[in-house]
């Protein structure tokens, strides 16, 4: 047993001994016990430094709001995290907790020189110097900043562990199971709905697991604890702990994290170590209860110092004892109630100093027969101890000074300023505040939620209250649910209901400029930096609070926004209210990165999309490339080739003799109903009402700005059916732009849009040999020039497949694609490779794709064209239809700049000494400029062309086709390039080659 | 105005910090103005400064609708950079850029402009390709960015993970080194009271509710919730509620507002050197000096005035940082916030007169109005003063939008900026 554990008192289990180390320190705690619980009853408090001042700091709280108790903790290789609350981190077998911002140690630490020169680090001191001489900031002080700054140290090794995530629907989520929160759940239940109770904590009870000595119902508290939740269980409330409701979304979305393995000494396999929750509830209600306020004065700091209500919590659910000789300071009857257990469990309470003037006599008659000294209308004025407390001066207020003080020793201060409700996940939902005087906090209002606040969050108080009042919350949201309930009589005894009043700042004795009463602990702010902000100007919170760091901690102001505010506002001299509040913003407490990624991680990260051929081109060598979501084979090497001899063999073969790509990524949409053909000339540039069933015509989308968005091949399967094909990034971009005007512009217009990209594979065949190859394997189609010639579309089979068959050429040669149902992808594929050998078939990748396109001038959207390019730009203005009524874009590219003269035109470009050109170069007329240059254009692709024998380019030169023949430059970081504008079409001109010879035998 | 140095922080450290004046007074508004500014953000407060200064107009009010700095300006990811591709942005960026590294002495507060790089990670070919574009524009425009191989990407930023083996592996990046970071607040904070010290009311928690005309049409002042104000010229930088504003003197402006999140992490030690931003993969990232991973998210896919944005963006974007930078899946979030960026068809700014006499406008920043701030705010004021543009803002104008003559740089990127 050591030190100061209280033998009988807690409910951490003392016969199960745990140990740990503390800065390589070995230490033994008992099971449920927390690092900070652990320590304590080792009589160690000193847990960490501060931010600024570097000053000795130890746990102030018990639960989540800890300011100062930040420690490192690592179970292994990879499992290291900085900032880790000692109040909250559980003790298991083997943990390792390190202490943090101290250097060389935790006791004596350099750092905290900066506390004495805290004159010159006062409020926004930074904003007013390290300015001279100018490149010293970036050089010199910033880095040196920097490194004085942060708390732990950042993990630097990946993270073995796992992350989850799961969805959960209900009809009630309760947040906080304290006597509240239990309540509500039961009057909910009764009622029959579904309901989701949770707490941030290893248990439920909240408040009654720091009183045991109540009574409800006749019952102790922990016992009808223990009662109440096997019935909650037992009339179906699924109750999770260790859970945290981080976050407060739109339309009842909760988000919530669970702590599954961060307990445990022994992980079990293939467990996550957290789990995000995405909670859709019909209704919510939070419980979430209050926070005990800090009381402000000169060395509140001080590791020792800590607030009355969690000294409680210490003792009575961990069996500790924070002090032998503990004194209470408090501003609250809270606290005389913590005195009294602290002193009925052994402890020696040296006195309770209250700023009031009167208190209950009923308390006072309590102390009197335990014998604890009473110093009411006093304050406390210094604390001393260099690394715990050991004395404290306590004055007699007069008149609001601090008159002659007293010096009383002891080894813990307990200190209480009243409660402050929770409202941070109430105020997420944009919920609206009211200032409640009496109370001297805010209070919720109104939510555009469907949220309930009960007990100690509305500003509720002593158990019997929060009872009924999460009772007739949980009646009301059943009501809400359409079911009965009702509120049930709760008895309760032995509570002690307080009152108190609020104060903005203990008086001293000492000059206001000189005390140091901390408001936020961990960021150093005092009340006279506060103080000082409002002197400099800053009137709004918010300007308060960016300009000295208040609330900005990783308690994230649960312990200092309230305080901060009424010394602002008494600074101002201003009710609160006109001062205003921070926002709260999630999550509530500090929450793992690896929980909001989740499962996406590594190859999970975004889905990898891989076609019905994936497995074919893998199998056979192919190496991929990403394209969007999709991996798609770049090329096909043999063996001991580099992607450019293997692209050289793949379009010298296809143009040959037949190449085979696998062209499943495109996107495709089936436009299908009576007025597809008016949809279709509405959203295409093309005219569509002339094409025939069983022929198809390349399509061009711009968007409503005149400019290119997509493009591809169109297939009239029918009267009312188009099988439209989008390029493989647009296909989402096309579908949700047509799914858009459908609804908001043409709703008159009776048409459906199916995406079916992924119902169809589709396999391209093209080479010379590409018809001598495929017709004897097709069905209901004869592949002939004139039964079947270019631009065709038919349903037939194909290899005895069902198949929608084109006639398409993206290569100058000619070509098919041959849709089939996406499972026989890989079966049709495999036909036509055996059925191609004897024709010499090559598989092709993109790379190929890409020049053989770019031989014969065919653009590629997003490559050639970046969203600024017009159709006559890219010289396709044949494909923009003269005698439409509309069409998407057609105003936009009437506007004056887009028919101006000087635009810039999609050419091509052969360089004279025969260099290839890098994509994305930037080309200019007059080389011998100086910087900044005329660039009037771009390399927008660039190959080497096995077809022409040497490199050729396609690029934007302003006015560039009315330059044909001329020279333009590419100056690069080593050398100017010259090149000639050409036509962008290299091979074939004619386009001869996609015939079918006329009696071709096939 | 005491003056900022250390003399000055050492004199009034003895005295305990007990003669430290305002930085800018609480000012009521007067009935007239010569220039009424709408926005008390950097960009407003700006311009205010600029006016005052460099054109000698000071009768000059900068009226908000809550506290100053409080809107974007409080709120972004602070990174600033200029590598931008066309010649009209590149001029006003690295204008900016210039004016950025002597703000700091120029307003005689420190902005902590800190010059840490900013790296611009490519993923696919078509990053490379667009990088490379950039790269050479940027090369032959004076504007400093160069290529990086992955290597040298992970030599620039250690944290970063260059294996083949990620979902998308690193393949490069386009470095600025002269690009970097500055502390939001002081930026505001900063022209506040360099403004007010020459004579500018700056009028908070005063929303502006409409610009009244007169009847031939021109500005003649504004109603505020504090009452009508007098005013010869009235200029409206008022972000994602400027549509909303000049919607008042019948101007309609080609915006939409969206939501745009941010977060940060625990503050840790030094672990993080430069900006890292990655469009592929949706996600950019740098570490204040009081040791918090700054990160930016995208855009809410809706558009919304509500300052308040979903788990599932922040769930992807938190995703993309720890795909990139494994090594920070157990650092934790501390704080996540939005903002409403008000965005414009060409993803560009609007730095213009507008069709009433005497009413100017300077919006449609986007997700990256902050590292425009001393740029916009110096031209903008110059346009207020002298009712014409700037050379530098004159590409930015309104009717931009009917004459098609756009500045495209979201089609041309493959970044977000």
């Amino acid at each position: 047993m050591t030190t100061y554990r209280v033998a009988g008192k807690g409910r951490v289990d003392t016969g199960q001994p745990v140990t740990f180390t503390f800065d390589g320190k070995r230490f033994e705690g008992c099971a449920g016990d927390t690092v900070a619980s652990a320590l304590l009853a080792n009589g160690v408090h000193l847990m960490g430094r501060s931010f600024k001042y570097h000053r000795p700091r130890g746990p102030v709280t018990a639960g989540s709001e800890e300011p100062n108790a930040l420690i490192g903790t690592r179970r292994g290789a990879g499992q290291f995290e900085p900032n880790t609350r000692a109040t909250v981190q559980e003790i298991w077998d083997g943990l390792e907790t390190t202490s943090q911002n101290k250097f060389p140690n935790l006791k004596f630490d350099i750092g905290a020189i900066n506390d004495f020169a805290y004159m010159l680090f006062s409020a926004g001191f930074y904003y007013k110097t390290f300015m001279w001489p100018k490149n010293f900031w970036h050089k010199v002080y910033e880095p040196f900043i920097r490194k004085a700054a942060g708390l732990g140290v950042s993990p630097t090794e990946e993270d073995p562990d796992t992350y989850a995530s799961r969805n959960l629907h209900c009809d009630v989520l309760i947040v906080g199971a304290g006597p509240t929160g239990l309540a509500a759940a039961r009057a909910a239940a009764v009622g029959g709905v579904n309901v989701v109770l949770i707490d941030e904590n290893v248990e439920c009870g909240g408040t009654l697991l720091s009183k045991p000595n109540a009574e409800i119902n006749g019952m102790p508290s922990w016992d009808w604890l223990a009662a109440e939740l096997v019935s909650l269980r037992s009339l179906g409330v699924k109750i999770m702990t260790r859970t945290t409701a981080i976050g407060y979304y739109h339309q009842n979305m909760i988000g919530m994290v669970e702590k599954l393995t961060d307990h445990l000494s022994d992980l079990p396999k293939d467990t996550p170590r957290e789990r995000m929750w995405h909670v859709r509830a019909k209704q919510v209600i939070l419980a979430q209860g209050a926070l005990e306020k800090p009381l402000v004065f000169h060395g509140n700091d001080r590791p020792g110092v800590m607030l009355a209500g969690s000294a409680q919590t210490y003792l009575n659910r961990y069996g500790v004892l924070v002090g032998k000789r503990p004194v209470i300071i408090t501003s609250h009857d809270s606290a005389w109630d913590a005195a009294f257990d602290l002193a009925d469990a052994g402890a020696d309470v040296r006195a309770i100093v209250d700023t009031r003037e009167t208190v209950d006599e009923e308390l006072q008659s309590q102390a009197r027969m335990r014998g604890i000294g009473m110093k009411l209308s006093h304050t406390v004025t210094a604390t001393s101890g260099r690394l715990r407390v050991s004395s404290i001066r306590v004055n007699p207020i007069d008149d609001g000074k601090a008159g002659d003080g007293l010096i009383i020793p002891c080894d813990a201060l307990l200190m209480s300023g009243g409660w402050t409700p929770s409202l941070h996940l109430f105020s997420h939902t944009k919920g609206s505040l009211t200032w409640n005087e009496d109370q001297t906090t805010f209070l919720p209002k109104d939510t555009p939620e469907d949220c309930t606040i009960a007990g100690a969050s509305r500003g509720l108080w002593g158990i019997e209250n929060v009872l009924i009042d999460g009772a007739s919350a949980g009646v009301k949201v059943a009501m809400a649910l359409g079911k009965e309930s009702q509120t049930r009589q709760h008895k309760v005894t032995h509570d002690r209901i307080g009152s108190g009043v609020s104060q903005i700042e203990l008086p001293t004795d000492k000059s206001s400029g000189k005390a140091k009463a901390f408001v936020d602990f961990q960021n150093d702010v005092t009340a006279k930096d506060l103080r000082l902000a409002v002197r400099e100007g800053m009137r709004s919170i918010e300007h308060v609070k960016r300009y000295t760091t208040n609330g900005m901690a990783t308690d994230q102001g649960k312990m200092s926004n309230i305080n901060g505010l009424n010394i602002a506002a008494d600074a101002l001299n201003k009710p609160q209210p006109q001062v205003g509040l921070t926002t709260f913003r999630p999550p509530y407490t500090p929450t793992t990165f690896g929980a909001f990624a989740g499962y996406h991680r590594g190859d999970h990260f975004e889905i990898t999309r891989k076609t019905q051929i994936d497995s074919w081109a893998q199998e056979n060598g192919a190496v991929f490339e990403p394209v969007g979501q999709w991996r798609r084979a770049r090329y096909f090497p043999k063996r001991g080739e580099d992607m450019d001899t293997a692209v050289g063999r793949e379009c010298r073969t296809t143009r040959a003799h037949v190449g085979i790509f696998d062209a499943s990524t495109l996107g495709k949409i089936e436009v299908v109903g009576p007025d597809a053909v008016e949809f279709m000339n509405r959203m295409y540039t093309n005219p569509w009402t002339k094409l025939a069933a069983g022929r198809c015509r390349y399509g061009l989308l711009l968007g409503d700005d005149g400019f290119i968005r997509d493009d591809g091949v169109i297939g009239r399967m029918s009267q009312d059916c188009f099988h439209v094909t989008t390029t493989t990034g647009g296909a989402a971009r096309v579908m949700n732009m047509m799914e858009d005007y459908l609804q908001t512009e043409w709703p008159d217009l009776d048409v459906w849009l199916t995406s079916t990209t992924e119902n169809w594979s589709t396999i391209a065949l093209n080479g010379p040999k590409a018809a001598k190859l495929l017709a004897p394997l097709v069905d209901g189609v004869e592949l002939t020039e004139d039964a079947f010639p270019h631009m065709s579309c038919a349903e037939c089979t194909v290899a005895g497949m069902p198949a929608r068959l084109f006639r398409v050429s993206f290569t100058g040669e000619i070509g098919f694609e041959i849709n089939v149902p996406a499972p026989m992808g890989r079966k049709l594929w495999e036909t036509l490779w055996q059925a191609g050998q004897e024709h010499g078939i090559t598989a092709y990748g993109t790379e190929t794709m890409h020049v053989l396109r770019a031989e014969k001038g065919y653009i590629i959207v997003g490559q050639d064209t970046d969203g600024t390019v017009t159709p006559y730009d890219a010289g396709m203005g044949w494909a923009v239809a003269k005698t439409k009524k509309d069409f998407v874009g057609m105003r936009g590219l009437m506007r004056p700049d887009l028919v101006a003269s000087n635009r810039r035109h999609l050419v091509g470009l052969l360089t004279e000494d025969g260099t290839k050109l890098e994509e994305g170069a930037q080309i200019v007329f007059d080389p011998h400029q100086a910087i900044p240059m005329t660039m009037v254009g771009h390399v927008t692709s660039s190959y080497h062309s096995d077809a022409m024998g040497r490199p050729i380019a396609l690029a934007l030169v302003e006015c560039g086709q009315n330059r044909m023949g001329e020279t333009v430059y590419i100056p690069m970081p080593d050398r100017t390039i010259a090149a000639k504008i050409t036509s962008t079409v290299f091979f074939d001109p004619s386009n001869s080659r996609v015939k079918i010879p006329s009696g071709e035998m096939l | 105005m005491t003056r900022f140095n250390a003399f000055n922080l050492l004199k009034n450290a003895v005295s305990s910090n007990k003669n430290w004046t305002e930085q800018w007074p609480d000012s009521q508004p007067k009935d007239e103005y010569d220039v009424v500014i709408v926005g008390a953000g950097g960009h407003g407060l700006g311009a205010a400064y600029y006016l005052a200064k460099e054109h000698g107009i000071t009768n000059v009010a900068v009226i908000d609708k809550g506290w100053l700095g409080g809107g974007n300006t409080g709120r972004n990811t602070t990174i600033i950079r200029s590598n931008y591709l066309y010649d009209e942005s590149a001029k006003l960026y690295d204008h900016s850029v210039d004016l950025w590294e002597n703000l700091s002495q120029e307003l005689n507060y420190n902005v902590m402009y800190s010059r840490r790089g900013v790296l611009m990670l490519a993923h696919n070919v078509h990053d490379v390709q667009s990088f490379s574009r950039h790269i050479h524009a940027n090369r032959l425009n004076g504007v400093d960015n160069r290529w990086l191989t992955p290597q040298e990407c992970k030599d620039y930023c250690p944290p970063l993970s260059i294996s083949q083996h990620a979902r998308y592996p690193v393949m490069g990046g386009a470095l600025q080194e002269r690009a970097g970071t500055a502390r939001h607040d002081a930026v505001a904070w900063g022209y506040a009271r360099g403004a007010a010290a020459r004579g500018v009311d700056i009028i908070q928690n005063c929303a502006v509710t409409a610009i009244r005309r007169h009847p031939d049409g021109s500005v003649a002042g504004v109603e505020t919730a504090k009452g009508f104000i007098k005013a010869k010229k009235v200029a409206v930088s008022a972000a994602g509620h400027t549509s909303v504003v000049m919607q008042t003197a019948d101007v309609r402006l080609p915006l939409e507002s969206y939501p745009l999140q941010a977060l940060v992490s625990e503050p840790v030690k030094p672990i993080f050197p430069c900006v890292v931003m990655s469009n592929a993969v949706h996600a950019y990232i740098s570490q204040s000096d009081k040791g918090e991973l700054v990160i930016g998210s995208g855009t809410d896919q809706y558009t919304s005035y509500s300052q308040r944005g979903g788990l599932p963006l922040i769930e992807h974007t938190v995703a993309a940082i720890t795909e990139i930078f494994p090594m920070f899946n157990r650092m934790r979030m501390l704080r996540k916030w939005g903002g409403i960026v008000d965005v414009t068809p060409d993803r560009s700014a609007i730095i213009s007169k507008t069709p009433v006499p005497n009413l100017y406008v300077n919006c449609g920043w986007g997700t990256g109005g902050f590292k425009a701030t001393p740029g916009a705010a110096h031209t903008f004021a110059w346009t207020i003063a002298k009712d014409t543009p700037h050379p530098i803002n004159a590409p930015f104008t309104l009717e931009r939008f009917q004459t098609g003559r756009l500045i495209d740089e979201a089609a041309a990127a493959a970044v977000a900026h």
